[in-house]
Order: structure tokens, then sequence, then C-alpha cells
């Protein structure tokens, strides 16, 4: 049936190329509860549903909390499952996040990052996602829409791998990939039934073998389930690289494995950040190398699992670090990507200065200017000036907008 | 061993005999039903049932934790709320 929805390269809008992506990966339930910047994702969806281009059961609910419940329970049932959303929506599924993967179910969901109420505000910033962070929620932030039809494939091999068996959030910037238009190579069913297998659940929901899924535990038991979803996390590190380098081989295609790298080698000065903010670093790169600016960039396209090995061996030699973070966990002064690469420094014989900036916060445009600005900071640094132990700067903050 | 997940026999729910949490317990007067079944409609925990051959309801005080909610919207004012002695 899916037949009917056109393959090959096509310029289309960033969301129809996800929505078109999970198609094409035969989610047997979808749910979800549209809201801005993700609505065009699902109304795409709900229209293939409708003009029965793929057999998916649509399954209409009156909140995300219920979507995502939906989906927990299709999934326990051994169906492959598909949701989206974003800001408010993600944070009225907090509950549920918990339970699908403490239930270990490999749920499949794109985040469409946007900021969080108050002040309400549509445009993007990681603030949704980030703050789900400890929710056992396997996160890939992407850069390009490409690289989000790609990887949409490979969370659905990673999340039901039996080792693994844990829900994964694709994270793509709200606006910036969700509502532009892109050459993209919409994937091929033949091709994507041969690269991703069927979903064999580890244990599913059997009428005839009637078994309780989620059951309360007591305190003689509970650390130990939350012990093997930590497990599982670990588990996924290998996993993630495999799915990445098997779609590789199956299409071509490559955007890093738990992260990316781009001119690091012999980079004194090395930019860290994840999502669509990628491309515009790039661009950056390329144009202080021409200048014999020894900086390079590393992208992070886990956050969860954290790659801070993989980091570590990045940032090993290089002078300063700068984490570019479009989040702030308030309190700390800083954004969450500066907070865990600086602890994942301590207690080792790395002694590389971190630099935390928060940038882009509720969609602030963030122009190659304020990354050359940035860069100034961490040229000094690299030259020896002194490190504020402080927290991380919020970058373009209007000062005289604010009174005190 | 464990699961993988918190996965368990079937049927834990009529095991767990939820009724020793209540402190209040429903009393249904059956002189006053007219058998409507509000209360049965409204009990969030599904256990109000008509009576063994008849038209009036009561609960399975196995599971009924005493919320009063069957009493609150009685319209006839049939269920009675009582302090239960333990």
């Amino acid at each position: 049936m899916t037949g009917k929805l056109e393959s090959g390269r096509k310029v289309v809008e960033g969301s129809y190329a996800v929505a078109h992506a999970a198609a094409m990966c035969r989610p047997d339930v979808i749910s979800a509860y549209p809201i801005t910047p993700q609505t065009h994702i699902v109304e795409d969806l709900s229209q293939f549903v409708a003009d029965g281009a793929i057999d998916s059961k649509y399954v209409n609910v009156e909140s995300e909390f219920s979507a995502l419940s939906a989906l927990v329970g299709s999934s326990a049932a051994g169906a492959r499952t598909y949701s989206a959303t974003t800001s408010q929506g993600l944070a009225l599924m907090h509950e549920v996040l918990f339970n699908a993967a403490g239930m270990r179910l490999p749920i499949v969901m794109t985040i469409v990052n946007r900021s969080m109420s108050a002040p309400i505000n549509i445009w993007n910033d990681h603030q949704d996602s980030m703050a789900q962070r400890d929710t056992g929620w396997i996160q890939l932030y992407i850069e390009d829409a490409q690289e989000l039809v790609d990887t949409t494939v490979q969370a659905y091999m990673i999340g039901e791998d039996p080792d693994v068996s844990l829900p994964v959030m694709v994270c793509m910037d709200g606006f910036i990939l969700s509502h532009v238009f892109e050459p993209v190579d919409l994937l091929d069913q033949e091709a994507v039934d041969k690269f991703l297998p069927r979903f064999t659940p580890v244990r599913a929901l059997d009428p005839k073998n009637p078994e309780s899924f989620g059951m309360f535990v007591d305190p003689e038991y509970y650390m130990e389930f939350r012990y093997l979803v930590e497990q599982a996390m670990d588990a996924s590190r290998p996993k993630i690289e495999d799915a990445a380098r098997k779609f590789k081989s199956a299409f071509g295609r490559y955007y890093g494995g738990l992260i990316d790298t781009y001119e690091t080698d012999g980079a004194e000065i090395i930019l860290v950040a994840m999502g669509s903010l990628i491309g515009t670093l790039r661009d950056v790169v390329d144009d202080l190398r021409s200048k014999g600016v020894p900086v390079g960039l590393l992208k992070i396209r886990a956050f969860r699992p954290f790659p801070i090995d993989e980091i570590k061996k990045v940032i090993a030699d290089a002078k300063v670090v700068v984490v570019l973070d479009k989040n702030i966990s308030l309190g700390t002064g800083e954004g969450a990507v500066t907070t865990e690469i600086k602890a994942g420094l301590h207690n080792t014989d790395i002694n590389v200065p971190v630099l935390g900036f928060v940038v882009g916060i509720g969609g602030r445009d963030i122009p190659v200017t304020t990354v050359q600005r940035i860069v100034e900071k961490a040229k000094d640094v690299a030259r020896g000036g002194t490190v504020s132990a402080g927290a991380s700067e919020f970058v373009d903050v209007k000062h005289d907008l604010i009174s005190c | 061993m464990i699961p993988h997940a918190p996965i368990g026999e079937a049927g834990t729910t009529i095991a767990n005999k939820t009724g020793s949490w209540r402190i209040f317990i429903p009393v249904y007067h059956a002189e006053l039903c007219n058998g409507c079944g509000t209360c049965e409609t409204f009990c969030p925990e599904g256990i109000v049932h008509k009576r063994e051959g008849g038209d009036t309801f009561t609960a399975d005080y196995d599971y009924c934790k005493g919320c009063g909610i069957c009493a609150r919207e009685c319209p006839k004012g049939a269920i009675e709320m009582i302090l239960e002695e333990k």
C-alpha cells in the first residue's frame, strides 16, 4: 500500500520529509495531538492514512498525554508505534515518558524542538527535550532534513534492538527544519523494508498467555529495574554506531554515530553543539580555517546516551572547548551540555577549559557574527587568558531591555 | 532473576483486595434504590453491580475503597457513608 507515496529526490518541507520517513517504517499505530510547530508532520501522516497510502492505525486523542499512553498500550501489544510532539505537548507527556522507558517500549517520537512557556513562544530552542533528559529515552539531535529522514529509520533499528528495547526521541529544530523546504531523498519502501526488519518485541501482551505489563514493584526490586534501564542505555551506544554504519552501506549517507566531527584534527578550539546550528558552525569553521585559525567542530548526535568517551577523545589535545547550549538548566547558570561535558572531564587527566554559552533561546537568531565573537573569546583563553569559573554567558541578551 | 521490564503474572488487581484501604463504607439501602445505575456508572473502580436476581445495586466490598462518589451521585440518597469500625 505504501507504494502510493513517491520516493526519490524531491523538494519537500522538513515536516513532510519526516512524515514520509515515518510512513516508510510501517508503523502499526500512530497517535499524536497537533501542536505548533509539529502540526504538519501529523497532518501529513493522517492524510497518508486517510488516502489509504499507508496501513497504519491512526488513533485520534484529546491530548499528548493520551497520545503517548495509546502508544504505550500499542507497543506493549507488539505494535511498531510513532508519534511527534513539541514543547508543552512533550511536557504533558512527562509522566508517560518515564513509563514508556521503564516498560522498555521502543516507541519512536519526533520532537520538533520549541521553547517552553512562560512566556509563550513557538520558536526553536532545545529546552523541551533537554528537560526530559532523565526519562530513559534515547535522544538523537538532527542537523538537516535528510539526516532527519535517515535517522528516523535508524531510530527504529536502535530502539527495537532486543539488547536496547528503549524509546527514541528524534529531535529536530522547530521551523528551522520543520518548515523549510529542502531537496531530500525520500526513501523507497522496498529499500527500507530490506534495511529495517519487522519489529519483534522482547515480550508482548498475548491473550493466550496473559501477563501484566508495568507492574507495581516494591523496594526489593525497583532499583534493579532502574539499573536495567541504565544498562540498556549503555548497550545502545554501539547500536547507534552500528545503525549509522549499516545505513551508510545501504543508502550511502552517514552523519556520525554518537558524535560527528568536522575539522577537529589539530584544532585548538573545538566548538560543541547539537541540531541545525551545526550547519552555521560548519561555515564558521570553514571561514576561520581559511584564515589559519585552528578551530574544529564536534557535533553531539546522541545526547542520551551521553557520549562522554567519544567527546573526551576528540577534545583531549585541544586548548579550549566552546559549548553552545540552546537550553538552560535554571539555577545552574548554564546549559546541560556544558554541565555534562564538565562533569565528564572531572577526575580525569584531561584538563581543557570548557566555556559555556547559552544561545538561541526562544528562536533568537544565531548569526555567524555571534559565533565569531564567541570564537574570539575562546582564542583569548587558548592563548592562556583567564577562564571565569562561573556561569555560561547568555549570548546576545539585550541588557537595555532589562530594568534592574 | 527479574525480567527485562516490570512484567508479571496477570490478574494481580483481583488478588490485591483494596477494600482494606477503606475508612468509610457505602451502605446501599435497597428499599430506597430505584435501580437507575448512576452509582455503577460513576464508580471509578468498576466494582458497583446489580444484586443477584434483583434490580437494585451494591458494591463489591473486597475492592471498594470507600471514595464515596456513588453516595454523592445517587439521586435517591440511597447510599450512606458510614465510618467503618475495624
